[in-house]
């Protein structure tokens, strides 16, 4: 360690710089390869149609006045979605990180299923309760079903998580100790929290509120269920453009313009958070959260389990009501036809088995990509200095805020040669899916990373301990956590099947999500009742995977 | 013997070209709606030696549109699945290799639509029809629509349900038969009078079917409130498979003027790594065992005239004796601007 580390003077020595390239290297290549190269493809294959570059294209569509509209109306409504999410979850973060009470690892589990679920059956789910006959109407006549409330709601279902897991992450680490002591200055609660918590977690919040207000931004199967065909956010343009007219030059602008909307976001993003970020003391979750105290504590813990019930539990009530509703009566009639080869001619349309199969296993490996390469990228992010550091942060936000109709025709006509020939691979999936999760392992440890004191790791090494042995001792210790709820969101991202190999032929390994798909796709009794069953499955699937999971991280903090 | 062969296949994958032929695997590519039996697959494996591999990618346009930008490094050998609302973008794009299957003698020559260079082969035939729930006309004492005119007649306001033109090849299928049946300049108007009737919108065939439906299984567990929507001949057989016992009659019921013949070829890529293997796939893909296997598996019906469809769809699914037609090439030239004055004129 050079001098000027001791003394605070943060100056990247020679050997830092290359300790650091060397941690990006791998998500740099990761980037390149599966995202940059991809997409420049078929964003080039678009401007250079016919072999000649179509600037004129560039002026058309964005002096389209319709495009105009589709632009204003996708950045409003993710903005709208984003502060709503936050509105709700909030609270919901802090009763999980810090209240205790019975039934919490599983609250935490199961605000996670919605993201897992296919848009298709979500919308299903959200037409019962707020559309014609759904259940807001027979109370109080009240329709929801093609207004943008609808949209808006159906995505805080789908990313509450986001926002409970990104903070509640960072929240249980929060040292109560430094509220408590402005309380005993004479802070008021409120004060005591808007001048000690409330700046703590502000990096948290932002990174949260980046990557609800992303995954809105790129609305498709919502907006077009819910929304009907009458709102289009510039995903289901750059869809349609792409993937039904093959008008790649009208889809590359359209994809550029959805690149400079995102850039613009992650600069503003990339400003506020920068002032923001300290050091922070952070303690084992496990000793942050007590049972709830005073009426107020209550209140707020009833609240968000309303909240929860409201939004999140009754649309799966309704999915799993209706798997169990049989055509003679409620009974396990389509799960059981789910496991014999029935339904049609003898053969399954999807087995049910092979694709629980194919969902974990995909998911297991797009997990272990996702942490590796977000594990190393967060490392290397964890000084905030340099200009090239900044653009690899948003590098990797990226993809979150890229069509991923234009990812997965990218990789249909980039990686279509040997050595990457991927196309008709089985890695090529969680590949994909890790894009998506990679920003969210990042986003969840870089919070943790940079609140860690500095000292701490300086006084390793001054004991004598190597670069690595003091990340092992003393950042691994305090990130596992973070890392642990990471690795939940990779995992429930590929479960989910977000990413871009939707948008591309493959051999027919279908995932449950895919299976789920295709049986509503197809007209009568048992394969709708089917899909209701399998998403219920799914549902399962997703719950126990997760609590699962929280308990290998509960085992495994409890080592440190 | 038995438990070499498919290992044997699965070390080749799919993605192995090299072999120039050898290759014991043929992959066939097509869209997510793409279903055969497994004793039927096993059959053409046990004729040829050839083991299938499917690959699958979306919906019909999306695999089409995929297909055609791989076509310098193609997916597979077989492309199954492209119908006559896309067929020119494929032709034109030079996606396929000629062949002339074996048993095209069977096929009706009006099905042929590449009759000249056999670039596809047709496979099968599906109607779009706006389906009826049988129900809800009886309890209204009212006689169900037979014909597009009668859609847009006061006693039907407000009851029926279609797809977004855009998104949804129903959709578009329903829009192209207004096209067909009203002419280049008239459907527009046919439009008009279709909304000012209540013609409501949504954006996929899921939601229309599954939740708006009122005749559907899907649609009765979701409180459906349309009893009209634009969906395929077969569904009305397709909603009483696996009801035990069949009942005398089915719960919808197809308006049988208001159908647009949607025709599926298949076609033998140009580079596939295995032409031989895909050429006995295309053949087999005609025969009467794989003919007779796709109406229950995917709905549609077979073009072989050999082929007998089974009792559900005899016995529950509706003659179509005149459905609404279009040339491919007609459809390539005015399909993008039609489903653009369609969105302005409707969904606005």
């Amino acid at each position: 360690m050079t001098p000027s580390d001791t003394t605070g003077a943060r100056r990247p020595g020679p050997r830092r710089t290359a300790t650091r390239l060397g941690l990006m290297a791998v998500p740099l290549a990761f980037f390149g390869v599966f995202f940059a190269y991809p997409v420049a493809a078929i964003v080039g294959r678009g401007l250079k149609d016919g072999g000649q570059w179509q600037f004129a294209r560039v002026g058309e569509v964005l002096t389209d006045p319709r495009i105009g509209h589709v632009l204003w109306f996708t950045t409003w409504q993710a903005a709208a979605s984003t502060a709503l999410t936050l509105l709700l979850a909030l609270p919901g973060a802090y009763v999980l990180a810090r209240l205790d009470f019975p039934g919490k690892q599983l609250l935490r589990a199961v605000v996670t299923v919605p993201f897992v679920l296919p848009t298709v059956v979500v919308g299903s789910a959200f037409l019962a309760l707020l559309g014609r006959g759904g259940l807001l109407d027979e109370l109080w006549g009240v329709r929801l079903d093609t207004t943008v409330w609808a949209i808006l709601l159906a995505h805080v279902f789908f990313n509450y998580a986001v926002v409970v897991r990104t903070v509640g992450g960072l929240w249980a680490q929060l040292d109560p100790r430094q509220e408590e002591a402005a309380r005993v200055l004479g802070a008021s609660r409120l004060a005591a929290w808007r001048r000690v918590t409330l700046p703590a977690l502000a990096p948290a919040v932002a990174a949260a509120a980046l990557m609800v207000f992303l995954f809105t931004f790129t609305s498709f199967g919502i907006v077009q269920i819910l929304g009907g065909p009458r709102f289009a956010t510039l995903e289901v343009e750059i869809y349609q453009q792409t993937a039904q007219f093959l008008n790649l030059p009208t889809a590359a602008v359209l994809t550029l313009l959805q690149f400079a909307a995102v850039a613009a976001l992650l600069l503003v993003h990339a400003r506020t958070v920068r002032r923001r970020e300290s050091t922070l003391r952070l303690v084992d979750a496990s000793r942050t959260a007590r049972r709830p105290r005073g009426a107020a504590q209550w209140a707020l813990l009833a609240s968000v389990l309303a909240v929860v019930a409201l939004l999140l539990i009754l649309p799966l009530a309704v999915l799993v009501e209706r798997s169990f509703d049989g055509p003679d009566g409620y009974g396990l009639a389509y799960y059981r036809s789910l496991a014999s080869a029935g339904g049609t001619g003898g053969t399954f349309v999807v087995a049910p088995l092979e694709a629980i199969g194919n969902s974990l296993a995909y998911a297991l490996a797009a997990t272990a990509l996702a942490v590796v390469i977000g594990g190393l990228a967060a490392a290397a992010l964890t000084r905030r200095e340099g200009r090239l550091v900044r653009g690899f942060d948003a590098l990797l936000m990226l993809p979150l805020g890229t069509s991923a109709v234009t990812v997965g025709f990218g990789f249909l006509i980039a990686l279509d040669e040997p050595p990457l020939d991927l196309r008709t691979s089985w890695i090529l999936v969680p590949l994909a899916q890790a894009l998506v999760g990679v920003p969210f392992v990042v986003r969840t440890v870089l919070p943790v990373l940079r609140a860690v004191d500095t000292r701490l790791r300086e006084a390793a090494a001054v004991l004598g301990a190597s670069p690595l042995r003091a990340w092992r001792e003393v950042d691994l210790p305090l990130v596992g956590r973070a890392l642990a709820v990471a690795a939940g969101f990779a995992f429930a991202i590929s479960l989910g099947e977000f990413g871009a190999t939707v948008f591309i032929a493959r051999p027919d390994s279908p995932t449950l999500p895919v299976a789920v798909a295709r049986l509503l796709g197809r007209p009568g009794e048992l394969p709708y009742g089917q899909a209701m069953a399998l998403s219920t499955i799914l549902m399962l699937v997703c719950a126990v995977a997760l609590l699962v999971l929280e308990r290998v991280r509960t085992d495994r903090t409890g080592e440190f | 013997m038995a438990l070499g062969l498919p290992a044997l296949a699965a070390c080749g994958g799919s993605g192995d070209k090299s072999a120039g032929g050898s290759s014991k695997t043929v992959t066939l590519v097509s869209h997510d709606s793409f279903v055969a039996s497994d004793s039927v697959l096993k059959e053409f494996t046990k004729q040829t030696g050839y083991k299938v591999n499917v690959v699958k990618g979306g919906d019909a346009g999306r695999a089409v549109n995929q297909a055609i930008l791989s076509k310098n490094h193609p997916q597979g050998d077989v492309f199954f699945g492209v119908d006559n609302t896309l067929l020119s973008r494929a032709l034109d794009n030079g996606v396929f290799a000629p062949y002339e299957a074996k048993g095209l003698d069977r096929v009706p020559k009006d099905l042929q639509s590449d009759a000249a260079e056999h670039r596809v082969t047709p496979v099968d035939t599906g109607d779009i029809c706006v389906n009826y729930d049988r129900a809800y006309f009886a309890d209204h004492k009212l006689a169900p629509p037979q014909s597009l005119d009668d859609l847009a007649k006061p006693e039907y306001k407000n009851l029926l349900v279609t797809e977004n033109a855009a998104t949804s090849s129903p959709g578009l299928a329903f829009q192209l038969a207004t096209a067909a049946k009203y002419g280049d300049n008239g459907w527009q108007d046919y439009w008009k009078k279709l909304k000012a009737n209540g013609v409501e919108v949504v954006d996929g065939w899921e939601q229309a079917y599954n939740e708006r439906f009122s005749g559907s299984a899907g649609g009765k567990k979701a409180k459906g409130d349309k009893p009209l929507v634009v969906s395929y001949a077969s569904s009305p057989p397709a909603e009483v498979v696996g009801a035990n016992p069949l009942p005398a009659e089915g719960p919808t019921g197809v308006a049988t003027g208001t159908c647009f013949r949607q025709i599926e070829f298949a076609g033998l890529l140009k580079g596939a790594g295995n032409p031989e293997g895909g050429k006995a796939l295309i053949d087999f893909l005609l025969s009467k065992t794989f003919q007779e296997d796709m109406p229950l598996q995917m709905y549609v019906k077979p073009v072989n005239q050999d082929a007998a469809l089974p009792e559900v769809f005899t016995k529950y699914g509706a003659q179509i004796t005149a459905p609404q037609t279009l040339a491919p090439e007609k459809i390539a030239k005015n399909r993008d601007q039609w489903v653009k004055e369609w969105s302005s004129l409707v969904l606005k």
